[in-house]
């Protein structure tokens, strides 16, 4: 800044924004903050503050077989499809990233549209051509239409990191001699690799919270742990759904932290 | 050895690397969707009569207009208040040090990696009758009786701006970063005062990212399932429920998939708004 005079008119201006912006940032932080409390509470009911603190949901947790078996397909499928997403989607973000062509373009667009289309329609129209071709619901649709959904993260992320990758690297490593493949292995996978971690990273928290497409591809015997939560909350509020609330809301905070360690996660998501 | 030729371009990979994910796209959300438009376009449950009747069923249908009007209502309302508190906090962003920044990023960064039914679940304990803001105002004798918040329309705008709130931001922090900071300061030495710098300068110059955030909030605000069942309750139907019910519990999949389809044209059109109106302001913002 020069060193302009601050005029009332500026003071205001920025008194204005910082005020919003602190609201916005209460309001963002706030919802996640209250559950953490409340599931702490010695009571039976969800009342803020709470009369007492006991860590009984917790325990009471313990012992929820449902949500345990919920929890534990949701993390199979989520790795399943994570996986196929890592592996689809970095080949595909290869191809496309330093084409210019219209093939390159439509087909990134295409690995882009489950982002924007309703994930819910997309289920259902899964659910139709399985039952079509005679297969039945099971933790491989669920695996297919998870991956459908969580390949768009991979394919930016990757294609992000790609972009910044200088091309005179590779032009060099080749002048010297190596190999396309020696060069991929030496070269441009250790410096795409937090691209692709962050990629995975938004991938896999995004088919554990899968709703819309589980909702349609699961059945009694491949429970998923969002829906299980759904429809727990759906009849009574459950203290218990508080704890796990409390849970889930310390892992991804642990998550994201180690996240942000290993690649500069907040950078990532804002260049 | 192979007479590759000199001119190989070793920076860039070829396009058959595209081709497994594209196989899985075709066979597994192209045709998916293509089998959707079919079942759509019979007027039986047992797909034997082709016909627009599912169609016609819609749109002659007042309630079935009104829920999809009230969803893309709902849409504009989320997006105006991410809008409204997301660039505030763009521009925060932008004036503190690394360190706050990273903390800045890390709170919006929070709901959208924190489970959908963990974040609607907290907005049922403060917006409930016996809830944060009912018992803070009843204990200060400001009402006498708790108001109504949950299961309407102000809590569902609200819990949906909050859990959509970094799908504006992140784009808004981007837009702002790759804004010279010079022209802020020309444009205060030349006479304009912040006000004026900010909505004639600053404002226009972030448009591609402001376009970019209303697309992608839009796009999950009313297509947010969870969170609008949830606070909205049975009282408040939208889109992807009323789909669900007739897919789901009526097992009526034409209508289900017309509804799909409908709602799907719809989310398209609106995208390709924003696309259009972002086309013309990078247009702008580049002039």
């Amino acid at each position: 800044m020069s060193g302009r005079k601050r005029t009332l008119e500026a003071i205001s201006f920025e008194l204005v924004m910082t005020v919003i912006a602190v609201i916005a940032l209460v309001i963002i932080i706030a919802p996640s903050l209250v559950v953490l409390i409340v599931s702490f509470t010695s009571g039976f009911s969800l009342r803020f503050p709470p009369p007492g603190y006991s860590l009984r949901w917790y325990a009471e947790l313990w012992n929820a077989w449902q949500l345990h078996f919920a929890a534990k397909n949701s993390l199979i499928v989520a790795l399943w499809a994570t996986s196929l997403s890592v592996v689809l989607g970095v080949a595909a973000a290869l191809a496309i990233s330093r084409s210019r062509t219209l093939s390159a373009r439509l087909l990134d667009s295409l690995f882009m549209s489950p982002l924007v289309l309703p994930a819910l329609a997309f289920g259902l129209a899964a659910l139709m051509l399985f039952s079509l071709v005679g297969l039945p619901v099971s933790p491989l649709t669920l695996v297919i239409g998870h991956t459908v959904v969580c390949v768009p993260y991979v394919v930016r992320n990757t294609v992000a990191a790609l972009a910044q990758l200088e091309p005179t690297l590779l032009e060099s490593s080749a002048v010297l001699g190596a190999s396309r493949l020696y060069t991929f292995r030496r070269i441009v996978l250790p410096l795409i690799r937090p691209g692709i971690i962050a990629g995975a990273f938004i991938a896999f928290m995004s088919s554990f919270d899968n709703v819309p497409v589980s909702l349609f591809l699961r059945d009694a015997a491949t429970d998923m742990l969002p829906i299980r939560m759904w429809q727990d909350l759906e009849g009574k509020l459950d203290v218990t759904i508080a704890a796990l609330s409390g849970v889930l809301i310390i892992a991804t905070v642990a998550l994201v932290a180690v996240m942000e360690r290993i690649t500069g996660l907040s950078r990532r998501l804002t260049n | 050895m192979g007479a590759a030729p000199a001119s190989r371009d070793v920076t860039s990979y070829g396009m058959g690397l595209a081709a497994p994910l594209a196989l899985f796209f075709l066979l597994f959300f192209v045709a998916p969707l293509l089998q959707l438009l079919w079942l759509s376009l019979h007027n039986d449950t047992a797909a034997l009569h082709w016909g627009l009747g599912q169609y016609l069923h819609f749109l002659a249908d007042p309630f079935s207009l009104g829920v999809l009007g009230s969803t893309l209502l709902l849409g504009a309302e989320v997006t105006a208040v991410c809008l409204v508190l997301g660039f505030p906090i763009a521009w925060l962003y932008q004036r503190v040090g690394p360190k706050l920044q990273t903390i800045i990023i890390l709170i919006v960064l929070l709901p959208l990696l924190t489970s959908v039914v963990v974040r609607t679940f907290a907005w049922i304990v403060i917006l409930g009758r016996q809830g944060i803001i009912n018992a803070t105002l009843q204990s200060l004798g400001i009402i006498d009786t708790p108001l109504k918040l949950l299961y309407t329309q102000f809590g569902v705008v609200i819990a949906l701006a909050q859990v959509q709130m970094p799908l504006m931001t992140l784009p808004l922090i981007t837009a702002l970063g790759r804004i010279d900071p010079n022209l802020d300061d020309a444009s205060c030495s030349l006479g304009a005062g912040s006000w004026r710098t900010f909505f004639r300068i600053v404002l226009p110059l972030s448009l591609p990212g402001v376009i970019a955030g209303c697309t992608l909030t839009y796009a999950a605000a009313i297509t947010a399932f969870i969170t609008q069942s949830l606070i909205g309750g049975g009282q408040m139907l939208f889109m992807p429920m009323y789909l669900y019910q007739q897919a789901s519990t009526l097992q009526n999949w034409p209508f289900a998939a017309a509804i799909s389809i409908i709602f799907l044209l719809a989310v398209l059109a609106v995208v390709s708004v924003f696309t259009t109106l972002g086309r013309m302001s990078r247009g702008y913002g580049g002039a």
